[in-house]
């Protein structure tokens, strides 16, 4: 069997990186080499993880310094060798070895505008057709990892931003429900300044890590620019607006 | 507990072990040779011919020529701002440039030397959000662009024929074409901005629209790359051609 080279960062903010050799099987993931390391040789490394199917977005870390799920990563990708790093999420306030407190999500998620669903049918029925829900099918395929969170540099590098930047996971949320068929939210309960959707500088970098492949920034961030453009910055459509009325749902 | 940032500056700057460095770098210097190259061209730099039997170089595109301009002024002035703006406001080009000249990130997970960031929230990124009026101004230049590949089969005294020239218009058309098709303000503009897709038959082919933009759409980065090379090497030959430096190829006998 071969043997990895881990670096795995062990202890709070005070702690460092410690070395590793854990022998691997072909097929395994990051995930199950953490877990040996953990049953072999580290009884008490911290490490957050449920499904190992890359379903449940608990095992979050950045493994060579990309922000990652452990339980998709797999060993065939690193060379022979090769000294694999493992580290906790850097964004989010650590708690000890590769767990993070990642509750400042939470928070952002309470600001949330809920869906306010139109009156039903007359036969008491709500209907939606396909091809109005096809576009948010994608959104909700968010496993909540986090990781497009962590990758984010506007707080990555500046966490001063947290205060008033909900960042792309919750973009895809705002996305959801300003796109939604049914939803009569006023569209600036969903585009407005309160959540940072100005401070995003469409990078991409949210779209090029989620685990699911939502299309972060194409489908939901840059779709919300544009609503707020309509909402804030096209002095043509506010003059439609102003002279035809109306303009919140269409 | 632990703030974010001392952690952050604890691990260094990035743990990338991959060539992060490669992509910011090469697209970042493939710009500026572009940049640099078209400023030359555009103030027509040196006075060189940019019309050559039927072309027209597409910085000249249409030619606005007026006796009232200075010696000195390049009736490409006329025309260029209007592409400038709208691909430096492009959501592609964002992208690109934030990353290779402002370092904001220059890649992913890797930290960037701004103490202070405010995205496009304060002047001057806040003018981002003009990006769809450059789009309407880059609609009209579609046909007009079309009309120059057009023109060049057409040799004036002599009638129709094709030449390496006219290939290259067409390419440069279409390219710049696609492009704009795939802008994500158009795709907003199209159907992107609706809810109901399904209200009413309007709104049903604007959902066909929104298909079709989409396609482009998801190719914007090559086709934003095509599209500035096509544009400036069809530009150089023009003016290589023009200048006498090489022949083109065609089936007429006088050009
Ligand atoms: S595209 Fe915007 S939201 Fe996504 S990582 Fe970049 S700055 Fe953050
Ligand atoms: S959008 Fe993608 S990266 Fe972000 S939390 Fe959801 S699944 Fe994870
Ligand atoms: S353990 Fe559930 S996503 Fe990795
Ligand atoms: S987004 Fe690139 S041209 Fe509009």
């Amino acid at each position: 069997m071969p043997n990895a080279h881990l670096k795995v960062w062990r202890g709070d903010t005070g702690g460092a990186y410690v070395d590793y050799d854990v022998e691997y099987e072909e097929g395994m993931v990051v995930l199950d080499v953490v877990h040996r390391l953990q049953a072999t040789q580290a009884g008490d490394l911290a490490v957050r993880w449920n499904c190992k199917a890359g379903k449940c977005g608990s095992c979050s870390a950045e493994i060579n310094g990309k922000p990652v799920l452990q339980c998709m990563t797999r060993m065939e990708t690193f060379i022979p060798g090769e000294t694999i790093t493992v580290a906790p999420l850097k964004t989010f306030p650590l708690i000890r070895d590769l767990v993070t407190d990642v509750s400042w999500n939470y928070r952002v998620a309470e600001t949330m505008p809920e869906l306010k669903l139109s009156a039903p049918d007359a036969d008491g029925h709500r209907r939606m057709a396909q091809i109005d829900i096809d576009r948010e099918q994608e959104f909700r395929k968010c496993i909540e990892c986090y990781i497009c969170q962590d990758v984010c540099h506007v707080i990555r590098d500046h966490p001063e931003n947290m205060e008033k930047f909900a960042g792309p996971r919750f973009f895809v949320q705002l996305a959801n429900v300003s796109m939604h068929p049914l939803d009569q939210n006023p569209a600036k309960a969903t585009v407005s300044h309160g959540f940072g959707l100005d401070y995003c500088n469409i990078t991409k970098c949210c779209t090029d890590v989620c685990p699911e492949g939502i299309h972060i920034t194409d489908n939901a961030i840059i779709p919300l620019k544009e609503r707020r453009v309509d909402e804030y910055y096209d002095p043509v459509k506010a003059l439609v607006r102003k002279v035809f009325g109306g303009g919140d749902k269409k | 507990m632990a703030q974010a940032t001392e952690v952050q500056q604890r691990y260094g700057k990035t743990q990338r072990t991959d060539r992060w460095w490669l992509e910011p770098v090469a697209l970042g210097a493939g710009f500026l040779i572009f940049v640099i190259y078209s400023t030359v061209s555009g103030f027509n730099v040196g006075n060189w011919h940019y019309e050559a039997g039927p072309y027209l170089s597409p910085f000249f595109e249409p030619l606005i020529n007026p006796s009232w301009t200075p010696e000195w002024f390049s009736p490409a002035i006329f025309i260029l701002w209007a592409p400038l703006g709208f691909r430096a406001t492009c959501y592609y080009y964002r992208r690109m440039y934030y990353r290779s000249f402002f370092m904001s990130p220059m890649a992913c997970a890797v930290s960037e030397p701004a103490k202070y960031y405010t995205g496009e929230s304060k002047f001057p990124f806040i003018l981002m959000n003009s990006h769809r009026f450059f789009l309407y101004v880059a609609l009209l230049f579609i046909p007009v662009l079309w009309y120059g590949a057009a023109k060049s089969f057409w040799m004036p005294g002599e009638g129709l024929g094709i030449g390496v020239g006219s290939i290259i218009l067409v390419a440069n058309a279409f390219l710049l074409m696609m492009f704009t098709i795939g802008c994500n303000s158009l795709r907003h503009i199209v159907g992107g901005g609706l809810n109901c897709f399904s209200c009413t038959n309007f709104t049903r082919t604007r959902r066909k629209m929104w298909d079709l933009v989409t396609v482009a759409n998801e190719r914007h980065k090559a086709w934003a790359w095509a599209s500035l090379v096509s544009v400036g090497v069809s530009d150089l030959y023009i003016r290589l051609v023009a200048n006498g430096a090489i022949t083109d190829i065609n089936t007429w006998t006088t050009f």
